[in-house]
This record gives C-alpha cells, sequence and structure tokens, in this order.
C-alpha cells in the first residue's frame, strides 16, 4: 500500500443517546476502491459524511490526503474541494443547467474563468457520457442520467477521492448500470474511491477491499471475494444471505426487551424502484 | 330492512340522490337570483348615478388622476417594497442565524410589525422618528419616508416568507453545495435564495399587491398637492366637487393594477403546481 489517501482513527458519533459510530479506524491507500457494506442503521452512510465533515464526529481524528479534517481551526471549504460527494438522490442545482451544474461551483469556488470552466465541464460530460444533455436542465433527465452529471459536477473539482452516499439506491432498477459503469471508469483509472452501496456485484468486482459494518463498528473487512464470497462473521453472513435473496427472509418473533442488542428486525435492502421523496 | 334484493332504494322522499343533488341546485340558484333582483330593484340607480358616476367630473380628472395620482401611487409601493425586500430578507437571514440574539431581534421585530396596523407605523414614522432624532432627515423627501413606513410594514411579512422559502429548499442542495466547497454565505447567494426566491414569487407578488393598497396611507403622512397618490386625490376632489365620481375613479385605477398582478400570481402558481410533478 502506498501512503494513505484516507485515514479515520477511532471515529465516534451520536445522535443524541443514538451511537452511531462507535470507534471505527481505517485507512484508504491512494487509488484504492473501498466499499463499505451494511445494514441500514449501521452507520455506514455517517462514517462517509463525516469524512468531508458533512456529519461532526463526536471524538476521533480524519485525515484527508495528509490533512486533518476535524481539526477545528481547519479550512474546510478548502479541504472539501479536494473530497468529492455523490449523493443518493443526486442533489442537482434545479435552477441551473447541466453545464451550469459544472461549471458554477468551479467558477465560485475555484476562480476558475468562464471559459476554462466550461471546456472542463465539456470534458467530463463527455466522459460520463451526457455531452448532448448539456444544455438541458435536470428535472428533463432520468435519475440515471442525473447522477451522472452529479458524478462529472464533482470530478470537475479535480478531487483526490471519491465519497459515494449509495449512489444507485434512489434509481430505477434499469439505470442502475450506466452509473455503475461510470464508476468503474473511475476506479480503473485510478480514482481513490469511499462506496457505501448495496450492489454486492460492483463490490466483489471493482472494490479492492469491502468493508462490513454492522451496530456502529467494522465487523470484518478484507478482499471482496473473501468478505463476500466467504464471510467469516456471522453477522456478514447473515446480512448477505438477506441482501442476495431477500425473498428467503423469514419473519423474526419478537424476542422479549434487553436481549441481544445488535438483532435488528429483518429489514430489506432499500427497494431501488422507490427514491424516499 | 329486510328485503335485501332490492338494496339501493329510494329514500322516503322518493326521490334519488341525483334528482335531490338536482333539487338543491336549483333552490341555491333561485335564492341567488332573488338576492341580486332585490338589491338591484331597491336600489335608487338614478341618485347613485348622480353621486357616483358623472361623466363630465370624471372627465375633469384626467390627465391628473394617472400622471400624478397613479405614478405616486406606483413610487411608493416600488420604493417601499424595496426597502421591504431588502430588510425582510436580513431579518429572514436574522430569524434562521445560528446567533440567538440574532434570531430574537428577528422574531421580536415580526411579531411587533405583523400586529400593528400600518396606519400606526405611518404615524410613527410620519411623527414619532422626526421627533426622536431631528437631525435625520429621510432621504428623497415624502419618497423616503413612505418607503419607510410601508418598507418597515411588509419586512415583517415578507421575512416570513422569504424564511419559508429558505426552509423549502432540500437539505440535500446546502448539503451538496458545501460537499463541493462552497462557503456557507455563498451557499446561500448562489444556490439556495435563488431557489427559494422561484418559490415565494407568488406570495411575494401578493404582498406587493397588499403594499399597493397600503400605499393610501399616505394621506395620514401630510402631502403636497404634487405628491398625492390615488386615494388622497380621489378623496380631495370629491370634497372640491362635492361628488364621489373621483372616488369610483380613483377606485378603477386600483383595480387597473392590481388585477392584472393577481392574475400574473395565479399563472406563476398554476405553473408551479404543474412543475412539481
Amino acid at each position: 500500500m502506498s501512503r494513505p489517501e484516507v485515514r479515520i482513527k477511532d471515529l465516534h458519533k451520536s445522535f443524541g443517546d443514538n451511537h452511531v459510530l462507535r470507534g471505527i479506524d481505517l485507512e484508504i491507500a491512494q487509488g484504492e476502491v473501498v466499499c463499505v457494506i451494511g445494514p441500514s442503521g449501521s452507520g455506514k452512510s455517517t462514517l462517509l459524511r463525516c469524512v468531508n465533515l458533512l456529519e461532526e464526529p463526536g471524538a476521533g481524528k480524519v485525515f484527508v490526503g495528509g490533512c486533518e479534517v476535524t481539526d477545528p481551526d481547519v479550512d474546510i471549504d478548502a479541504v472539501r474541494r479536494r473530497i468529492g460527494m455523490v449523493f443518493q438522490q443526486f442533489n442537482l442545482f434545479p435552477h441551473l443547467s447541466v453545464t451550469g451544474n459544472l461549471t458554477l461551483p468551479q467558477r465560485r469556488v475555484l476562480r476558475r474563468g468562464k471559459a476554462e470552466s466550461a471546456r472542463i465541464a465539456a470534458e467530463h460530460l463527455a466522459r460520463v457520457g451526457l455531452s448532448e444533455k448539456a444544455d438541458a436542465f435536470p428535472a428533463a433527465l432520468s435519475g440515471g442520467q442525473q447522477q451522472r452529471v452529479a458524478i462529472a459536477r464533482a470530478l470537475a473539482m479535480g478531487p483526490e477521492v471519491m465519497l459515494f452516499d449509495e449512489p444507485t439506491s434512489a434509481l430505477d432498477p434499469e439505470l442502475v448500470g450506466e452509473v455503475l459503469a461510470v464508476m468503474r471508469m473511475l476506479a480503473d483509472e485510478g480514482m481513490t474511491m469511499m462506496v457505501v452501496t448495496h450492489e454486492m456485484t460492483f463490490a466483489r468486482e471493482v472494490a479492492d477491499r469491502v468493508v462490513f459494518m454492522d451496530g456502529g463498528v467494522i465487523v470484518e473487512e478484507g478482499r471482496p471475494e473473501q468478505v463476500v464470497t466467504a464471510p467469516r462473521h456471522e453477522r456478514t453472513r447473515h446480512f448477505l444471505s438477506r441482501l442476495l435473496d431477500p425473498a428467503m427472509a423469514e419473519v423474526e418473533p419478537e424476542r422479549p426487551q434487553g436481549a441481544g442488542g445488535d438483532g435488528p428486525s429483518p429489514k430489506r435492502p432499500p427497494d431501488p424502484g422507490l427514491p424516499d421523496r | 330492512m329486510a328485503d335485501t334484493d332490492m338494496p339501493v332504494q329510494p329514500r322516503r322522499t322518493g326521490l334519488t340522490i341525483r334528482q335531490r343533488r338536482r333539487l338543491s341546485r336549483g333552490a341555491q340558484y333561485v335564492v341567488f337570483v332573488a338576492v341580486v333582483a332585490l338589491v338591484a330593484v331597491t336600489a335608487d340607480w338614478g341618485r347613485l348615478q348622480n353621486q357616483f358616476a358623472q361623466p363630465d367630473i370624471a372627465r375633469q380628472l384626467f390627465p391628473d388622476i394617472i400622471t400624478v395620482a397613479l405614478k405616486n401611487t406606483v413610487l411608493y409601493t416600488l420604493s417601499g417594497f424595496v426597502v421591504g425586500l431588502v430588510l425582510g430578507m436580513v431579518v429572514a437571514l436574522m430569524r434562521l442565524s445560528s446567533v440567538g440574539p440574532y434570531r430574537w431581534l428577528a422574531s421580536v421585530y415580526i411579531e411587533i410589525f405583523r400586529g400593528l396596523p400600518a396606519l400606526l407605523i405611518f404615524i410613527f414614522v410620519g411623527t414619532g422618528v422626526p421627533l426622536a432624532f431631528p437631525s435625520v432627515q429621510y432621504p428623497g423627501g415624502i419618497y423616503g419616508k413612505v418607503a419607510v413606513a410601508l418598507g418597515l410594514v411588509s419586512a415583517a411579512y415578507m421575512a416570513e416568507t422569504i424564511r419559508a422559502g429558505i426552509q423549502a429548499v432540500p437539505k440535500g442542495q446546502t448539503e451538496a453545495a458545501r460537499s463541493l466547497g462552497f462557503s456557507p454565505a455563498r451557499t446561500m447567494v448562489s444556490i439556495v435564495l435563488p431557489q427559494a426566491f422561484r418559490i415565494i414569487l407568488p406570495p411575494l407578488t401578493n404582498e406587493l399587491v397588499l403594499l399597493f393598497k397600503d400605499s393610501s396611507l399616505v394621506l395620514f403622512l401630510g402631502v403636497t398637492l404634487e405628491q398625492r397618490e390615488l386615494a388622497k386625490f380621489g378623496n380631495d376632489l370629491a370634497s372640491t366637487t362635492a361628488n364621489s365620481t373621483p372616488i369610483l375613479v380613483a377606485g378603477l385605477c386600483y383595480l387597473l393594477v392590481t388585477i392584472p398582478l393577481s392574475l400574473v400570481v395565479r399563472r406563476m402558481e398554476s405553473r408551479a403546481r404543474r412543475e412539481i410533478r
């Protein structure tokens, strides 16, 4: 492994009484693709959002590219320029055209000129295969196209790391492929990526490492073929079996209060056809 | 009922639901026409025309009622609207501030100025403020005074409207902007406010209509002949001609502006509804 691009040390985070992250240690090397999987409520999205400080951790440290993100005196806007983020709900700016979505951040944040930002925007739109939609508005695009624009918007800022927060969970099933293809291309180009996902095929084929989280801790991590195909922990096995074959899940009888802290009710993986708007 | 073979029996009245609905509708029409006819028959149209619709007197009003009165009404309204919008924006941002005293001050302002009749605020601005600060002159004379008075009133309402608009912009928009490296202020100006204003354009236009009518309160500030607006103009000429025709014409001039504005609002609202999908 070369020097770590992302380093997370003993990270804790609570929402009120809800202790979401209970001491996370994780390093991501330059050019590495790490997929974070786990049941909903396991803290994986919160962990991702702590990396660019969209969530303020309660304790612990996060370094990105050697710079401490959690330092109270850090210029967080400067750090965030180096971290691209892609959201489940795309979050394109609806009042701007596709090109506007790509150029406005470059111009306002990086102070690039009009011509330069337009050129870079066109370059990245071409990379995600959406050059012909340059003048369209987000509302006119399919979910898959919106997500590809969102990826292009993040890439246009020239990030060192890309964070993906369930990028395909809000998509209709037939649109998932086009987004994963763009992500695979990025991985092949050597982008450092941290991906929270339920796409096991993507994790198995693209990730260098898979991290399984449950109950706010990392339960196990390793090569994807090892974690996904031959998990060592019972919790991982249980999660994967439900994810790969949701129809096989059984109604678990309710247990009396206080028994088994980590026994979540049987939850289906998020239905990809159901954007929670 | 024992006879279950005939489930849709007519009720005791012997009428079907459709017939009863028709009867009720017919009764409403009869009452409506009767009331209109009663008013039309009992009113003394001759005297009314004599007092309110004298073509000769109406003709005397032109062109001054347009070039002076309507022009002043529009000027007062617009200047008040601009002051109200700027002040309302400041108050709205204060209400949403993370600084406690700002929020507190903004709430107090809104409650006071929404709770007071506009007339009292006009009197306060016209006489109270010059008494308290003798050295301070309103810029633009009467226009400045009106702008301040109308602005103070409308700012309280607009602040609430603007705040609601800002809060209606999804949180993901702020998160996307911040994760791209936008500062909080930049995020507000470039991403949140443009979307918020699109949402609140109809209620803001409604506020403009309200201000247009409230501008009639200028007559309590004491104005010269050249500074009269529609209501004062109509009232003055009604007393000099000893006839109410100027009141009617002034009223029509108000409607000349407010009805098109209302139509614009209605169109904006229906378009916004369509865009929500």
